[in-house]
Parts: C-alpha cells; structure tokens; sequence
C-alpha cells in the first residue's frame, strides 16, 4: 500500500507549514513508539494507571433472553471512564519522548479533551483544549472537569461552533507553535501518521479482547461490533481481529433521528469521498464540497468525516457499517442499565442496539462482542431530557 | 524558451525596480456585485496577480478575518462554478493575471480535470491550493500542466533546505513563502528569521518568489526587498474594505 494511504484513503492534505511536524511524528511514531523502553513505559502506565486490562464481561441475564450470547469489553472501567485515555496516554508519553512540552487538543463533548488533560498532569505536560463555544456551554462539567485537571479550555467561536472547528483551532495553534508542541488528535481521523498511531495507541483494546475470550471459551468469537464516530474505539477493537476473516466485524453509526434529510453522523452510510483535516476519506458535504454539520444524540459520533481506515475496510467489505438512530440507540442504553446494571455511553449504545437486533437472526452457539467504549454518567443529562 | 506569463510580469517589474502587487480577495465578499467591482478596481489601479480566493468552509491555513469573510462569502451561495462563469464574462476587462486560492475539497469535488480546463477557459493562470503540500501534488500536477495552469507551491520558515530543494524540481510559476509560521492575517512585524530564509530560497529556485501572510504595509518589507519579486495582501485588504475605506488608499502605498 502506497506510504500514509489506506488503498486510495488517508494522505498528508496539509498547509506545507505542517509537513515538518508530521514528518518529525512520522519518524517518532516508527523509531520511538516501537522501542522497548517507550512500549514498557506504556505498558506500565496502562496497567497501574489506567487500570488495564480491562475485563470482557459476559451479560448472563441479556444472552439468556437474547438466545446468544453478549459479551462486552468494558473501556468503560478504564481510568477516566472511556477508551480515549490509551490514546492520549500513549500520544502524551510520546510528547516526552519527541523532548516537547504542551498537548494541543481538539474535543466535541470533552471526552477527548478530558483524557487529554488527564495524561497531561500525570506526564507534567502543559495542556490547552480547544472546543467549540456551542459544546463548551453544553458539556459545562467537562470543562470544568478539564480545568480542575489543569488544562486550559479555550472556546471557539467560529462557523459552527462544533467539534470540526476545534479541531481547525488546533491545526491552526499547531501551525505556530509546533517546536514545543505536539498535537493530540483524539481518533482515528486527520493527516497520516495520527490514523495509525492512535489506531496502535488503541489496538489493545482488541488484543486483551481476543486474549480474554480465547481464555474463556477457547475459540475466537464470531462477531465484533463497535460505534463509529471518527472511528477510534471501533479501529481499537477491529485491528487484532482483521487478520481473522471468520470474525465478523460491524461499524455502527448515528443515523441522528433517522428521519428524511435529518442531520447525521453516518459518513460512511451517506457521506461522498472528499478531504477534510489532512485526509481523504467519506465526509458529510454539500455538492460543492463544502462541509455539512452532523448530529447525533451521542457527542462523541458527532462528526462530519470518519477514519481513513475505515473507509478502507467498508471499500474492502473486511468490516460492515451500519447506522442506529438516536431512539434507537437510548432505547439500547435503558436496557444495559436495567438488565446488566450498567450505565453505557450513548456512543456505545449505538454498538449495542445493533448487537440486541440480532435477536432472532444468530443461532444459540453465537458469540457477540461489543466494545462498551465508555461509560454514560457523562450522558445522564441527555438522556433525562429524552425520557421525559 | 518563451517566459511564462507570470515570469513576464515579475521580469516587466523588475525591470522598473517594483515588486509585483498580489491583492487577495475571496470570491463574492463582501457580496457578489461589490465582489467584481473591487476585482476591476484593483486591476485599474495596477494590481500585478489577483488571486481569488474560493471559500471553504473548513480554512486551516486561515486567520480570522479571511476565515469570517470566506464564510460570508459562502452564505452569500458563491461556489466555484459561480467563480468560474463569471470570470469568463469579466475576464476580458482584466489586466492583471488571475489565479485561484483555496483548499483542495472543493477543487476535489469539482474534478481536477474539469477544473484544469474551465480555468484555461476562463483565462486563469494558476492554483494555488493551501492544504496539498509537494507529496500529494505530484499526480495532480500533470493535469494543470497540461493546460498550462501553474500549479504555485506554498514554503515557509519551516521548510528544510532539502524540502526547498524538492519543490524546486518541481515548481511553476512563481514561489508563494509564507513569511510567518502562522495562518492569515495582518502583522505588526514579520520574523527575524525571514531574511536568511529568503536568501536561501532565492539561491534554491529560478522562479520569482513573492511573500504573504502577514504582510500590511511597505515599510515591513524594506529590509527583505531585494530577495522578492512580489507581495501578496488578503487580510489587511479585507480589513480595508471592512472599515468601509476607499480601496484607493490602501492601493496608495504600493504602487
């Protein structure tokens, strides 16, 4: 496959300004990412920080009603309440290592800003998060959250207001501060190296997934199902299992409210190819190529493009994506809560509500993972506005 | 070997000891009338090159006045095709050399190919395209070639003397250096460190090289004329008509 490209999606689509950066991250995310020093540092901190690995837990009262059988792979007990925490652990960590001293983000809900502030006062990193003014009045504990971990939010006011915006804040902070900053990129989305490195940052998920269920039952499950928002949770699970084509691999997305012409975040359902934050991939655009806003009723899959990779696997059909609306989706969430006493994010709730529609279609011997990607106290809000 | 037209211009004003004069003005800002009308009066009061910008809704490279006026722009329902057949229509009332400026999603979307030869029909002579740096140009750049669209290459402070060294081989047109390492947007001073660089550059490529970025006023360019050939402004022009100020004066400065 051509360098930075997934067959004919990824790229480098970046003002010159930023190749030197990328160039230097490249080299840092081949020499210094593989090393052992760098790999055991990881390791050690996934471990005794971030409470790594995490458990595979078997749903006993949903399988037996079901009639096959759930599994899910619980990021939601990982420290800070999301699989977003390996990514930035091993991009803040990789910032000590490159010799800078500032974290530069982007976040919609905060999740992502949050991980970033976290890794940021464990490693003594400066941190400044750039969100949008519209999600900074709606997630106001985040920002308090990331406050009180030290970091700086800095709300953006331009165009819509949203996760895309930061995240052109932050390229642009980037831009003239790279000689002491590293930026980082929250999923699997924007300019070569970032798909893959957090794509690697993240792979542990699935590989302790695999580990665990191969311990348990001996064999490797049959299917594999994650949301997909920039895609970073779901590439985390999905890349150990590539390799195992019996293993079916589903990517579900937020179909908004699922009505005709509602704003979405399905980009790969119902998005054309563009290039947008450094990548080529399936955006949400008008015909004349500029950028539509989406929506979901979970912020974190709240976004107009989708990893390159993921583009890559639904080209290839080694992964399928689906979409779930928002109903859909908080339906799914009141059933973990009451059946399994767990309280999921809504972005995971989407994974769910397509595992709980097999019901029927799969045979009693059916395996289903789905990666339970965050935990929902973030959401109660939300979803306390939507049940009434 | 006949010079290219841009080489021509920027030859013309050396010549009289000027640089080139580069205004930057996103394409229907501040409304579609008003939009041609300051193009035909920079062009009368002697811009060398208008580059034209075409709005997007996503501009990493851009500051804030050209981002907000780029969203005005696109609100005011202005896209590439809208750019393209009224240059056909106005093209004729223009001395200058045009030149599109925006990001690569909407020249993606429109088809290079297309594009290549709508903006050879419409009498532009160059792209340039913020957000594709050497790597990703390379299979692009035939197509423009082929219709002898100069394809004009963005370097900064930061570009290595390898990289300059790469682009070389490659450039057409004439060199865009970017004097901050920043996005758009008017300066107070430009970076120590510019000087040295342009020197660089200049000993690098055999094309003429102009500056942008951060540019508002003569005096910021005195120490560093002799290594450019010409000078783009978009931000302080913006800002300019923001203020409901006669273009004439801005133009005063330069020329």
């Amino acid at each position: 496959m051509k360098k930075a490209y997934f067959g004919e999606f990824g790229g480098q689509f970046v003002p010159e300004l930023l190749m030197p950066p990328l160039i230097e991250l490249e080299e840092a995310y081949e020499q210094i990412v593989p090393s052992e020093d760098f790999q055991r540092e990881f390791n050690s901190i996934l471990k005794d920080y971030v409470g790594r690995p995490t458990p595979l837990t078997f749903c006993k009262n949903l399988s037996s009603e079901l009639g096959f059988n759930l599994w899910l792979k619980r990021e939601d007990l990982a420290h800070s309440g999301a699989h977003k925490i390996n990514n930035t652990i091993g991009q803040a960590l990789l910032t000590k290592y490159m010799g800078k001293k500032r974290l530069v983000a982007e976040t919609g809900a905060g999740q992502h800003g949050v991980a970033t502030a976290t890794a940021a006062a464990l490693l003594g990193l400066e941190c400044i998060v750039f969100m949008g003014a519209k999600d900074v009045e709606r997630q106001a504990p985040n920002v308090k959250r990331m406050e009180l971990l030290g970091a700086e939010v800095r709300p953006v006011y331009s165009s819509t207001q949203t996760l895309k915006d930061a995240i052109n804040e932050a390229l642009r902070y980037w831009i003239s501060h790279q000689r002491d900053t590293h930026y980082c990129l929250g999923s699997v989305v924007g300019p070569h190296p970032f798909p893959a490195l957090v794509r690697d940052f993240q792979s542990v998920i699935g590989k302790e997934a695999k580990e665990q269920f191969l311990e348990k039952t001996n064999r490797l499950p049959d299917h594999v199902i994650a949301c997909v928002g920039g895609g970073s949770n779901a590439m985390g699970i999905f890349y150990e299992f590539l390799e195992h084509r019996e293993v079916k691999l589903t990517g579900v997305e937020a179909a908004g409210e699922g009505t005709p012409n509602c704003y979405h975040s399905a980009t790969l359902n119902k998005g054309t190819l563009g290039i947008l934050h450094g990548t080529k991939t399936y955006l949400l655009q008008t015909e004349d190529g500029q950028i539509l806003p989406s929506h979901s009723v979970a912020p974190g899959l709240d976004y107009p493009g989708v990893g390159p990779e993921h583009a890559y696997l639904k080209e290839t059909k080694r992964a399928e994506y689906v979409c779930v609306t928002d109903e859909q989706a908080l339906s799914a969430f009141k059933v973990l809560c009451k059946k399994e006493g767990i309280i999921p994010a809504l972005e995971s709730s989407h994974a769910l509500s397509f595992a709980l529609n097999l019901k029927g279609k799969v045979k009693e011997n059916y395996h289903v993972i789905v990666n339970l990607s965050g935990r929902g106290d973030k959401d109660l809000d939300i979803v306390f506005k939507h049940l009434k | 070997m006949s010079l290219n037209k841009f080489e021509k211009i920027f030859q013309d004003k050396q010549k009289k000891g000027k640089k080139a004069i580069m205004p930057f003005l996103p394409a229907g800002y501040p409304d579609k009338e008003k939009f041609w009308e300051y193009i035909r009066e920079m062009d009368q009061l002697g811009a060398d090159i208008i580059e034209i910008g075409v709005p997007f809704s996503d501009p990493v490279a851009d500051g804030p006045v050209v981002e907000k006026a780029s969203n005005i722009a696109l609100k005011n329902g202005v896209n590439l095709k809208w750019i393209i057949d009224n240059l056909t229509e106005y093209r004729v009332f223009l001395d200058c050399e045009i030149v599109l400026m925006g990001y690569c999603n909407p020249f993606f979307k429109y088809g290079y190919e297309k594009l290549a030869k709508d903006m050879k029909n419409a009498g532009v002579s160059g792209i340039i395209i913020a957000d594709l740096p050497l790597e990703e140009s390379i299979k692009i750049k035939p197509i423009f070639d082929a219709h002898d669209i100069s394809l004009i290459y963005l370097v900064g402070l930061n570009t290595s003397k390898e990289r300059l060294e790469k682009y070389a081989k490659f450039a057409s047109g004439f060199v865009y250096f970017v004097s901050v390492l920043g996005t758009t947007g008017a300066r107070d001073k430009l970076p120590e460190e510019l000087k040295e660089k342009l020197k660089l550059a200049r000993d690098i490529f055999d094309l003429p090289i102009s500056i942008g970025f951060g540019i508002k006023s003569p005096s910021q360019v005195k120490e560093i004329e002799e290594y450019i050939d010409g000078i783009v402004f978009g931000s302080s022009v913006i800002e300019h008509i923001n203020k409901g100020k006669d273009i004439k004066d801005f133009f005063k400065a330069w020329i």
